[in-house]
């Protein structure tokens, strides 16, 4: 069979490496073309996108394109879309946002950011807390009360706990006795030493007589299990001893939950309780 | 004596053949370009049923079904629409069938007979036989066509251009627009493209598209497929000796010899040397050097130029015809059902066909998910119960909104808060709502126990009960 075109006849080089001959036969036409309009490409493209960096600039490009316009654009069009529920919210009370179920799915998922923000760092990122340091959001739990004002409240100017160091107002027999009673409490099974110690200790004064806590000062409910500093024998012993927020206590716990009265917006603050109240354990008015 | 004038008169026509020019290459570098005579016959008309089918991929998109666009690929909404089947992402899965349906289809299809894809079926076949059937109207055969490319230009041979190249962007266009019409509301991209208000995407696919059909199937034609065509590649690897392809019997045909007026040669074979198989060619194969040649995209319109040849002559057709290597070997070829090849694409491709049509008929109307929350796993709830959030998923694919009631089971007790009584689940939307189980400590057997959702539709003709395993997780 005749081959045309076969190597032998396509003149070379002259250069051979261990008999392969280069050869000069060119490349096809159209690729030759598909070449030179790439080569024409890149030129079409300096002068339509910004391409060249100059000493304090760059060029612009004739269409005026740039990337970060392009971010804008988009940021826009985010805006654009999240218009109409913002100013929904303007003139909603959070509680309003709270019984609509479209706005409330609104709030919840634009408030990732915010919470992301200034939340997490102490709550965690789903409010799941720091076990006995910072109060988990998820559960029905609430110090200074789980109502839409309560929160309200609590994210706009901020809780600052208050307990009594008791290491020089009770002696060890006293902190053990009121120790168990606590633990016991909380199981169910106090016994009457226990309560008497309680009385006898004035504790009532602020967790109660029936030691259910006191949202309007944010005593805690001492008969479940849900305690912000822990609830391990020596983490209770430790907050009778030592107190909390106490000035000048060696080992008193701190527990300060900061303003954002001034730091946020009232729309935030709105967002925010919504936000955290539908975490799972917001309670009604 | 019929029989022999008829013989003569047929001989005096071979002159005529000799004198259309035939040129003859093995390999288009790129420096030439074919002008394929024009033919009739058997296998042209195979071709053109397969290219009647391509007039339908340009009509479909304008064809109503169900108040909706017939075939619709819907990205913005990600739905596609097949006449009354809309298939969403979670079940893209069949895609994958298709592909694998397509691909069987294809290597069966090639082992059975070659390249036969790329000669009849293929887009760049069809659309380059569009195109060349326009230039042969308006510049005329492949003789008149080499010299109008070889005149000085005039206004005569820019009239003649200028109208082809009209012609071919016309169809270009069309080619365009047609594909971008699968992608969007085929009447309203007219409307959008006439006053200019179509997106950016739909100018992007139109000029590529428009492009590619201009350039490729007008000028590099055979070489796209030579050069550019990946799939070329593949299928030139599926053949085998049982394959069927254009092959030039050549212990008949040679010696060839032009045929001499009135003279019936018996030392030389029946190829008359008229070269006219090579003038048919759209890729320029010489088919009389090999059956298998990379050019050779198997079409058999060289099959129809000889056998009118061997007609001429009067001597029998077939000098050129599908032949298998086996045959030529003189060796049976097995019939095509009991080729293991065949077996076992045919097969596969059965399989597909299946997973496909159960696929489409039991397209579920719910897409659900439930992703149970890991940070944290629980909560302790003052009450001493434990609490475990959940959040559903559930894309309603139906068209109309379901309300639906979401029920649990599997711990003692357990209850189900965050969602109310109903759900309703609005039509072809997915809002994510979250779901949260409480179950005393007590009940729950293990650390980790499995509990199931139900999901119900309430008050709709489309019934729908589902269960959904998850896991309830305590301390």
């Amino acid at each position: 069979m005749a081959i045309k075109n076969s190597q032998n006849q396509v003149p070379d080089t002259g250069h051979e490496w261990d008999g392969i001959r280069e050869l000069t036969n060119p490349p096809p036409r159209w690729w030759t073309i598909a070449f030179y309009l790439s080569a024409v490409w890149v030129i079409v493209y300096l002068i339509i996108y910004p391409s060249i960096p100059l000493v304090t600039d760059h060029t612009k490009g004739v269409i005026g394109w740039t990337a970060i316009g392009e971010y804008k654009e988009a940021v826009a069009a985010n805006d654009a879309i999240r218009k109409p529920y913002l100013d929904k919210l303007e003139t909603m009370s959070a509680q309003d946002i709270i019984n609509d179920p479209e706005m409330l799915n609104f709030a919840n998922s634009s408030t990732k950011a915010l919470f992301g923000d200034y939340c997490a760092a102490c709550h965690g990122s789903n409010g799941q807390g720091i076990a006995g340091m910072f109060p988990v959001l998820l559960d029905d739990d609430w110090l200074y009360g789980g109502t839409v004002s309560d929160i309200t409240t609590t994210i706009a100017s901020g809780r600052k706990g208050n307990m009594p160091a008791h290491t020089g107002t009770l002696d060890d027999t006293q902190i053990n006795l009121l120790t168990d009673f606590v633990i016991a409490a909380a199981a169910g099974s106090a016994t009457q030493e226990g309560w008497d110690a309680y009385q006898a200790a004035g504790c009532f004064a602020c967790h109660g007589a029936d030691a259910k806590g006191n949202k309007w000062m944010g005593s805690a409910n001492l008969t479940d299990g849900i305690w912000r500093f822990g609830s391990d024998r020596e983490a209770v012993m430790n907050v009778i001893k030592h107190g909390v927020n106490q000035d000048g206590v060696d080992g008193t716990v701190d527990g300060v939950m900061p303003a954002f009265g001034d730091r946020l917006s009232t729309n935030d603050i709105k967002l925010l309780t919504v936000k955290v109240w539908s975490l799972g354990g917001g309670q009604s008015e | 004596m019929s029989e022999e004038k008829n013989n003569l008169e047929n001989i005096h026509n071979i002159e005529k053949i000799y004198n259309e020019s035939a040129e003859h290459f093995d390999v288009n570098l790129g420096g030439k370009k074919i002008h394929p005579k024009k033919v009739s016959g058997r296998f042209r008309n195979y071709k053109n049923f397969a290219w009647v089918f391509w007039i339908g991929y340009i009509l479909l998109p304008y064809l109503r079904w169900d108040g909706q666009q017939s075939i619709l690929f819907d990205i913005p909404k990600r739905q596609f629409h097949l006449f009354s089947i809309t298939v969403y992402p979670q079940d893209i899965w069949m895609l994958a069938f298709l592909l694998i349906l397509l691909a069987m289809m294809l290597f069966g299809i090639t082992a059975i007979a070659g390249r036969v894809f790329c000669g009849y079926f293929c887009f760049q076949t069809v659309w380059t036989d569009w195109f060349v059937q326009i230039e042969s109207w308006i510049e005329g055969n492949p003789t008149q066509r080499r010299k109008l490319d070889d005149a000085p230009w005039s206004a005569k041979k820019i009239r003649k251009k200028s109208f082809k190249y009209l012609i071919w962007i016309l169809i270009s266009l069309l080619t365009g627009i047609t594909f971008a019409a699968y992608f969007t509301d085929a009447y309203q991209l007219w409307v959008d493209i006439f006053t200019l208000q179509a997106h950016l995407y739909v100018w992007v696919t139109l000029l590529a598209f428009f492009v590619g059909t201009f350039l490729f199937a007008g000028f590099m034609r055979d070489q796209v497929c030579l050069w550019l065509c990946p799939y070329a590649r593949i299928q030139s690897v599926m053949i085998d000796k049982d394959s069927i392809l254009p092959t030039y019997d050549v212990k008949r045909g040679e010696p060839r010899s032009k045929a001499k007026k009135g003279v019936i040669d018996s030392e030389h074979g029946d190829c008359i040397d008229c070269k006219v198989c090579v003038a048919v060619c759209p890729m320029g194969v010489d088919i009389r050097n090999s059956a298998l040649q990379e050019g050779c995209i198997m079409c058999g319109v060289c099959i129809d130029a000889c056998d009118d040849i061997m007609d001429k002559v009067n001597r029998p057709r077939g000098l050129i015809r599908y032949n298998s290597e086996k045959e030529i070997e003189g060796i049976d070829l097995p019939p095509v059902y009991k080729r293991p090849r065949v077996i076992i694409y045919a097969g596969i491709s059965l399989i597909a066909i299946m997973a496909i049509v159960m696929g489409l008929l039991n397209i579920p109307p719910l897409a659900v998910t439930v992703i149970h929350e890991r940070q944290p796993m629980y909560v302790t709830m003052s009450d001493g119960s434990i609490r475990n959030s959940y959040t559903f998923k559930i894309l309603n694919k139906t068209p109309e909104a379901l309300n639906v009631k979401i029920s649990v089971e599997g711990i003692d007790g357990i209850v189900m808060k965050g969602v109310g009584e109903f759900v309703i689940l609005k039509p072809n939307k997915m809002i994510p709502f979250s779901v949260r189980l409480e179950a005393m400590p007590d009940k729950v057997v293990d650390k980790k126990v499995p509990v199931y959702f139900t999901i119900t539709t309430v008050d709709s003709d489309i019934k729908i009960s589902e269960r959904y395993e998850n896991f309830f997780a305590k301390p």
